[in-house]
């Protein structure tokens, strides 16, 4: 018989102020084999866990449950505090009194009856429970960055300089993301490419970086610090090894009507083609959508003019298996299509872009060189309009907009806005907005040196209505505070849409069994203290595929990402989970049952010799789990038809003895 | 016990159907409204008048009659609060007076002429009179 | 294919070229247009607050007559689409309404059983789209509309509100510019097709509604529209008594052309 004590938290008035918790202390000590019981404040602190030590000490208690917050907040606490005491730390039981109980009942009443059903089931598993002890698996010491954007370089770039290998995956031809479409960067106005670009070199130079251009994650399998991942490299139908980036074959490639993905379609590259001038790795890729010669085997003009011998027509993908220790997340984002809001003519006028599209048009290497032009006609525009909050802040409807604010776009448009004025006096800029969110460092004072010093007009209120009419864009909008409908006849209107997670994203967070929000932006660990790991161990999360934020806020993250993926690459190491799937030999009959559902390919099979009652013995094919790459999930249990898989921690007894106590 | 002006504010909220609080004061509803330079109060002022209870001042203005229930503040919001489906509640709470109607049979023949639709008669009757 | 019909008032009198082509193309379509016995005007205005019942009984009366006959609801007006897909919506979605109408419909003379929203309601267009199939029209064309500039003009009624209606991206609809296509001529798009033309307005302020109307056509215009093509009778009133410089036609007359059993649209 187990010796059992429970001890029952206030945490303050979190749980104490809708659970009765001396009650709750009370009622426990008559249950089945509950020695002690006994409640206090916070029981998380560490006068807390030395009553919990001093009680195991004294009443020799064999198993503990803690009414408290959810296991996932505290349950490694108390099992730390258990085995300080000389008690096996998977003699410990959580009973959620707090997410599950106080906070979501209002009345005492309710809140303490269902905290002493709870309480009861977690002693009627503890008095199940048998002492458990963890195994270890090595780790690999190589790190997988997922996306080359600005968050991926950074993460790979201080992972490197740890040490440590690093792999870079880019679906582009390129590694550089959406900063490197950028034009200047607020709030300093330094220009992107002059801070990113070193950057992409560094990457190119490190030793202990490898990037995996144009190529994409297809396979990941394996747990925290053995993940087996396969990766598919597209064919570019050119040797990186032997291309020179010369870019004799871009001009010569005669198929000059491809859209520019770079510059948003908004001019044209050729069949082959290097994205920018900086491009990493600098090397030509072969459009196979738009080759003559790959459509009709007529044309190998490029393979005329390179003089390296680096095209290859006959290039096939490549799938290349590697192994790492760490994964990061950093997938990035894109602006939402502005296909439903046709209220603001994007589909009707090329005179309507959107705030990426407009960086590109103020841009060096962007299709007007750098000439603020309109796309229609090439003229310089003297009236523009910016709207805010395209798609933002958008509740009525998810398959148009996004209910959360983006977050850079104040910002930007400020940028925008300020930029031209200074560039262009003769400009009339108008800025139509909700409000406008500065939060940051230098933020708010650069917003109102483009207001104040750079005369841009800002307008409170929304753009209703955008009509191409002719050469002009009349903007019809509300002025709120001086309570009129405004008519703008403008020359260039800016959307300042919203952004949402590469498409990208979902799937691999598919593949990394790791959690996403509703919006598909990847769930951290913990909002506030574990902002930069996903809830599944070994995956780490930098940048934008986390949530909207600007690249200072960027960087910071990747570089924490970075210290978290060191953290676990500096072991030598992981201590496992013991709560894993066990399979009874005596009753396994070999169906393969469980080795179908298991998400982990943690089960084999093998034949074992069986002493039968008649001393004849008998080969049978039996489920083997290997503990290493068991997640403890249980879905063999719940599948297997003898009954022998059972997942230690959790056995189908404790989950049914657990049951019995709440249904008593 | 409500008074008067909280009794108005929930009968127009329990007639519309529209949670005034959704609004996020964008000002979108007048920037897209038809009939702005008609009005008097402007659809985000009928939102925030609701809200705050001057129903009375509302329904006197001849705002009321001036909405065309065009539905495009109500599609464009990017909040989805219907102002829209506010002015025809207030509408409502004018004309179901005694002896309140916008529009009256009497009124209809001067207003006719060879080409009129039947259904903007039903129309402007529907909108104008109880 | 058998489906219950609906006219309204105006396509028996102002609008009856609005009716009498939808029923001869239908027939050739191989679609047979079974009017409701005894149907009253919808109101022609949709009146959305939650407490206004008694006017949005005769929609629930033709709603509930052709979920009687098994058979979708079809309607030609705008107008009439417009009540009778919000009052459906409205039987559906809103159970205090529903039951105050059916309470008031158990008065009738020869009550029906209770109606809980379970007839398709069709627009005329959207038969053509989703029943019809456009490409099974483009082959029933016997005179194509070739070289034709023509606007497609939406209004308010055909569209919003989006969500219940679901007739088309209300921002960005393209269901007549396709049935334009399929009839062999040019859709020309323009940033009023969805906007309003000024509607009952025009009664008691002409001059508000000219505002609007002259917006609408002027912006077709300047898009090279060669006629407007719309399927409200209070659009075409309001477009051409602001003077439009274009000629403003109904859909079904453009769709009888088309199919060769009405002369020439311009020659009028």
């Amino acid at each position: 018989m187990q010796r059992i004590g429970v001890f029952v938290c206030h945490c303050g008035t979190n749980i104490a102020a809708t659970v009765d918790v001396k009650a709750v202390a009370e009622a426990l000590k008559s249950e089945p084999g509950v020695v002690f019981s006994t409640d206090y404040q916070y029981m998380c602190s560490q006068a807390g866990q030395d009553i919990i030590k001093n009680a195991i000490a004294e009443h020799k208690l064999t198993g503990i449950v803690v009414c408290s917050c959810s296991p996932r907040m505290h349950e490694n606490t108390f099992r730390k505090t258990a085995a300080a005491a000389g008690l096996n730390s998977y003699m410990v039981e959580i009973a959620n009194i707090r997410e599950q109980c106080s906070w979501v009942h209002k009345d005492m009443p309710t809140g303490t009856e269902k905290a002493i059903i709870l309480g009861k089931a977690a002693v009627a598993k503890v008095s199940l429970n048998a002492p458990l002890t963890p195994g270890e698996s090595p780790v690999t010491k190589r790190a997988l960055v997922i996306g080359g954007g600005i968050a991926g370089i950074q993460t790979a770039l201080d992972i490197a300089d740890a040490g440590f290998p690093v792999d870079i995956v880019e679906t582009k031809p390129t590694i550089g993301g959406k900063m490197a479409q950028l034009d200047k960067t607020f709030p300093t106005l330094d220009c992107a490419a002059c801070i990113l670009t070193p950057k992409m070199v560094e990457v190119a130079q490190n030793e202990n970086i490898r990037i995996f251009s144009y190529s994409e994650v297809t396979d990941i399998k394996g747990f925290v610090g053995n993940f087996d991942v396969t990766i598919k490299r597209r064919a570019r139908y050119v040797k990186e090894d032997l291309c020179t980036g010369c870019g004799a074959c871009t001009e010569k490639c005669p198929q000059k009507k491809v859209p520019n993905e770079f510059n948003l379609g908004m001019d044209n590259r050729r069949a082959i083609y290097i994205p920018f001038a900086q491009a990493v790795p600098k090397v030509a890729t072969i459009d196979p959508n738009y080759c003559t010669m790959l459509k009709t085997g007529k044309c190998g003009v490029c393979s005329k003019v390179c003089t390296a011998g680096a095209i290859d027509y006959q290039a096939k993908d490549e799938f290349v298996e590697e192994k790492y220790g760490a994964i990061v997340a950093a997938t990035g984002f894109n602006p939402i299509s502005m296909d439903k809001f046709d209220e603001f003519a994007y589909s009707q006028s090329p005179d309507v872009v959107t705030s990426l599209e407009f960086e590109r048009l103020m841009n060096a290497a962007g299709p007007t060189a750098g000439t603020l032009l309109r796309p229609s006609d090439h003229e310089h525009p003297h009236t523009i309009v910016f709207v805010q909050c395209v798609g933002s802040r958008c509740s009525s409807c998810a398959e148009k907009g996004k209910e959360y604010c983006s977050k850079i776009c104040c910002m930007y448009t400020a940028k925008h806005a300020m930029l031209t004025r200074d560039k262009y006096p003769d400009t009339d800029v108008y800025v139509f907005y909700i409000d406008v969110r500065t939060p940051g460092k230098a933020f708010d004072e650069f917003y109102r040196r483009a207001v104040e010093d750079y005369g841009v007009h800002y307008i409170k209120g929304m753009v209703g209505k955008v009509v191409p009419e002719g050469k002009k864009l009349k903007v019809q909008a509300s002025d709120l505070l001086a309570n009129k409908q405004l008519h703008i006849d403008a020359d260039l209107v800016v959307l300042a849409a919203a952004i949402e997670p590469d498409k990208s994203a979902r799937p691999l967070a598919t593949m990394l069994t790791a959690s996403m929000d509703t919006n598909d932006f990847f769930t951290e660990a913990h909002p506030k203290l574990r902002p930069v790991e996903s809830p599944t161990a070994g995956v780490f999360l930098s940048g934008t595929c986390q949530g909207p934020k600007d690249i200072p806020e960027t960087v910071s993250q990747a570089g924490a990402a970075a210290s978290k993926v060191i953290g676990l690459l500096s072991k030598d190491k992981l201590t496992g989970n013991p709560c894993v799937a066990h399979s009874d030999e005596n009753m396994c009959n070999g169906c393969s049952t469980c080795a179908n559902v298991c998400p982990y390919g943690a089960i084999t099979y093998q034949d074992k010799e069986f002493r039968m009652p008649d001393r004849t013995t008998k080969m049978r094919r039996i489920a083997v789990v290997n503990e290493a790459v068991c997640q403890g999930c249980g879905c063999c249990t719940v599948a297997c038809m003898s009954g022998a898989m059972d997942l230690k921690g959790f056995m189908n007894k404790q989950i049914m003895a657990e049951v019995d106590a709440i249904c008593k | 016990m409500l008074n008067k002006t909280e009794r108005q504010k929930e009968q127009i909220l329990r007639s519309s159907g529209v949670n005034p609080l959704k609004c996020m004061r964008c000002g979108k509803c007048s920037g897209t409204c038809p009939s702005y330079d008609e009005m008097e109060y402007h659809p985000h002022q009928f939102v925030y008048m609701v809200e705050t209870g001057d129903i009375e001042t509302l329904m006197k203005s001849d705002s009321i009659y001036k909405c065309l229930s065009c539905f495009a503040c109500v599609d464009r919001c990017p909040r989805g609060v219907e102002p829209a489906k506010l002015v025809e509640a207030v509408r409502l709470m004018a004309i179901r007076q005694k002896d309140a109607n916008h529009l009256t049979p009497n009124d209809i023949p001067a207003l006719l002429d060879d080409e009129t639709p039947q259904q903007l008669l039903m129309s402007a009757m529907r909108k104008y009179s109880k | 294919m058998k489906v219950s019909y609906f006219p309204g008032c105006t396509l028996r009198t102002k609008a009856k070229d609005l009716d009498f082509y939808a029923r001869k193309c239908a027939e050739i379509l191989g679609v047979e247009l079974c009017e409701i016995e005894n149907w009253q005007c919808c109101g022609a205005a949709f009146v959305s607050a939650k407490d206004e019942v008694a006017s949005k009984l005769s929609s629930v009366r033709a709603l509930a007559a052709a979920r009687d006959a098994e058979q979708p609801l079809v309607t030609v007006c705008s107008a009439c689409h417009n009540v009778i897909k919000q009052t459906n919506h409205a039987m559906q979605t809103d159970a205090e309404f529903a039951a105050k109408a059916n309470l008031y419909m158990s008065q009738d003379k020869e009550p029906t059983e209770a109606y809980n929203g379970e007839t398709t309601v069709y627009h005329y267009l959207e038969l053509l789209r989703d029943v019809v199939g456009f490409d099974k029209l483009k082959e029933a064309v016997k005179n194509p509309l070739t070289g034709k500039k023509i606007a497609a003009y939406y209004g308010c009624m055909l569209l919003r509100p989006g969500k219940v209606l679901g007739f088309d991206d209300p921002e960005n609809p393209t269901i007549i510019e396709n049935f334009i296509r399929a009839l062999g001529a040019e859709p020309v798009i323009y940033s009023y097709r969805n906007e309003c033309c000024g509607s009952y307005a025009v009664l008691e302020d002409a001059e508000a509604a000219k505002k609007k109307s002259n917006k609408v056509s002027e912006n077709a215009a300047d898009n090279g529209a060669e006629m407007i093509v719309t399927a409200c009778p209070l659009c075409k009133y309001n477009l051409e008594k602001s003077g439009s410089s274009i000629p403003v036609v109904y859909f079904t007359e453009l769709l009888a052309t088309a199919l060769g059993v009405k002369e020439d649209t311009d020659a009028e």
